[in-house]
């Protein structure tokens, strides 16, 4: 195959076109009345191609991708799960794809019954009472939640509570959040299996704690056994408990952070609900409140009148005002809701054990090879501290970059920062075993050869269509646009 | 295995500190910056900047993470190192001859916190 590595803008050619659009029968000057100092003086320095030339270069482009339609994608921490076609299907209907976000509430019942009967679900899905689907991605639902946690404390006057508690394995967005919300952010340390030391958090839980945010399982993909007891003593010390979502995979359908006491929770629809993520969106981040906080949810929500009629409605008295403009992304939810639909309540409950099964079989399959820092049954993920064998210098980049020339994207690596050479791998419940069995093969041949032949793991990749990247000229001189490239 | 020189202290976040009359010059050790890999940016204080022993004073970035640095003593900076900002990947090179920041140090008894080259050995062996 030819390696296409065109700009659209090396196609141009003057006086080229891909439109042709009718003559102007009405002898409009479309120009005469905007005021000149608004009229740009230069042409725009558009690229000028025909049709052909354009399809050619998007398809080629498309076809440099790697997606979880092109090959197992085992990024972990993100859920790269298989997104079912049929959830495509249904968001391109026309009555959906037509709808605009000001239309009579009259004329989008559908649209406003489809909000209202997920927010339903993910209630039960979650154990809480109620859920506002407007916050745009996970982190701006972390905000969105925080801001509960604040409006709570400060609707009681108290507003002693500056603190936010977060454990130093914690997702980067749950301290930033904490820190954009106005909280003052506490690490609480974990032990050496990853999960939360209840004895340096109770030292932590005084009348200045407004709450604590954990994912359960943990980022070491573990579950917190202590999660009571830490539910029990943070509640005893006033404060709330917030749940990031980001790892509720294994646990759909069988526990339920309500459940274990959780107070407060976002749900990473994109993650958990199987639509399309990655490269910065489009994501959805719903926030589910416990009944003592659903006065503070944000404005606008969506309520069932008896008649069975749906209404947008602002009339949280209490709220902590709105975080987006309209209702949240909605095409992320039609597909949601296509997901939850396809499964139905009885098979959604196999999604948790079988994403565990399937992390677990392959962190099994590896740990001859692969040092694993915590032993035991994980969740749906777990993490590699790199090679076993460190003697090699082949490191957890030269192991992801490898993984590349055979084909599979590579796990998410250096993350979590617990161990200097983590890989953290997240196979998801839509693999099959043969797939499963063919990455294992890979893994162990690339400790093979990390062993026998360490200079062509270093080198890798070498089948791809760009070889190893400069990453630190990337980092210190980015090329961001193409007159960049055209000056270097 | 990482490099330590004995004639200066370390701290557990992987700093260095080497003291001169009531001058402190400080760095990062071998092993951090081994262990963050390609470094590609590091956000220093100002000259006459007030740092505290176990406060952050800034941040080094790498292909792999961005690291705060923590300050193993307390005082005023004197100087911050300028070369780095056009060269962060100094600290790669020779992460003991290529200080961060020279700090006038407001209590000599701080360095009794930290380690010395052989308890900093056993550390990151560990």
């Amino acid at each position: 195959m030819v390696n296409y590595d065109k700009i659209i803008f090396e196609l141009s050619a003057p006086g080229r076109k891909g439109y042709s659009l009718p003559s102007d029968n009405y002898h409009t000057d479309g120009f005469k009345d905007i005021p000149s100092d608004l009229l740009r003086k230069q042409e725009a320095d558009l690229p000028e191609v025909n049709e052909l030339d354009v399809v050619r270069h998007y398809t080629n482009l498309s076809n440099k991708n790697f997606g979880v339609d092109t090959g197992f994608y085992p990024l972990g921490s993100c859920t790269m799960k298989y997104n079912p076609k049929i959830n495509e299907e249904l968001c391109s209907l026309p009555e959906f794809t037509s709808l605009h976000p000001l239309q009579d509430e009259n004329s989008v019942q559908g649209a406003l019954e489809l909000y209202w009967n997920l927010q339903k679900m993910l209630s039960e899905i979650a154990g809480l009472e109620e859920f506002t689907l407007n916050p745009y991605a996970g982190a701006h639902g972390e905000l969105t939640g925080l801001l509960v946690m604040k409006k709570y404390h400060e609707s009681r006057g108290d507003f002693k509570r500056t603190k936010v508690i977060v454990p130093d394995s914690a997702h980067g967005t749950n301290p930033a959040s904490a820190m954009v919300a106005g909280f003052e952010v506490v690490e609480v340390k974990s032990k050496p299996n990853g999960s939360i030391d209840v004895e340096d958090l109770k030292p932590l839980l005084d009348d200045t704690v407004a709450g604590i945010m954990m994912t359960n399982p943990n980022t070491l993909g573990m579950f917190e056994t202590e999660i009571v007891e830490i539910a029990k003593l943070v509640h005893d010390a006033g404060g709330l408990l917030y749940y990031d979502g980001a790892n509720l995979n294994p646990l759909l359908g069988k526990v339920r952070p309500g459940d274990m006491g959780f107070d407060i929770m976002h749900i990473n629809l994109h993650k958990t609900f199987s639509t399309p993520h990655g490269g910065g969106g489009p994501g959805s981040g719903p926030v589910g409140v416990a009944s003592h906080l659903t006065k503070h949810l944000p404005n606008p929500r969506v309520v069932k009148d008896e008649n069975d009629k749906f209404h947008i409605l602002s009339d949280n008295k209490d709220t902590l005002g709105n975080i987006s403009s309209f209702m949240g992304n909605f095409g992320v939810m039609m597909r949601a809701y296509a997901y939850i639909l396809s499964l139905g309540k009885e098979n959604i409950k196999n999604v948790g054990p079988l994403s565990t099964l399937n992390a677990n079989y392959i962190k099994e399959s590896l740990k001859d090879d692969f040092l694993l820092p915590i032993e035991g049954v994980c969740k749906h993920e777990f993490v590699f501290d790199g090679l076993k064998d460190k003697s090699t210098g082949v490191t957890t980049l030269n192991v992801a970059k490898r993984l590349l020339d055979y084909g599979f994207h590579a796990p998410t690596i250096y993350f979590p920062l617990l161990f200097h050479e983590s890989m953290m791998i997240e196979p998801t419940e839509t693999e099959s075993k043969d797939t499963l069995d063919r990455f294992i093969e890979v893994m162990h041949k690339i400790a093979e050869e990390a062993r026998e032949m360490p200079e062509v793991v270093k080198d890798a990749p070498v089948n791809t269509i760009v070889r190893k990247l400069d990453e630190t000229t990337a980092a210190k001189n980015p090329i961001l646009k193409y007159k960049d490239l055209t000056e270097v | 295995m990482s490099k330590v020189l004995n004639d200066r202290k370390y701290a557990d976040s992987h700093e260095w500190v080497k003291l001169e009359g009531d001058v402190a010059t400080i760095g990062i050790s071998d092993y951090a910056q081994h262990a963050l890999g390609n470094i590609v940016y590091v956000d220093m204080p100002e000259e006459g900047d007030e740092v505290t022993q176990g406060d952050d004073f800034g941040a080094v970035e790498s292909v792999k993470a961005a690291s705060d640095l923590i300050s193993p003593v307390s005082g005023e900076v004197i100087e911050a190192n300028q070369e780095l900002e056009e060269k962060p990947e100094l600290l790669n090179e020779d992460p003991y001859n290529n200080w961060i920041i020279k700090v006038k140090i407001s209590d000599p008894s701080e360095l009794d916190n930290l380690m010395d080259a052989e308890a900093y050995n056993k550390f990151t062996e560990n």
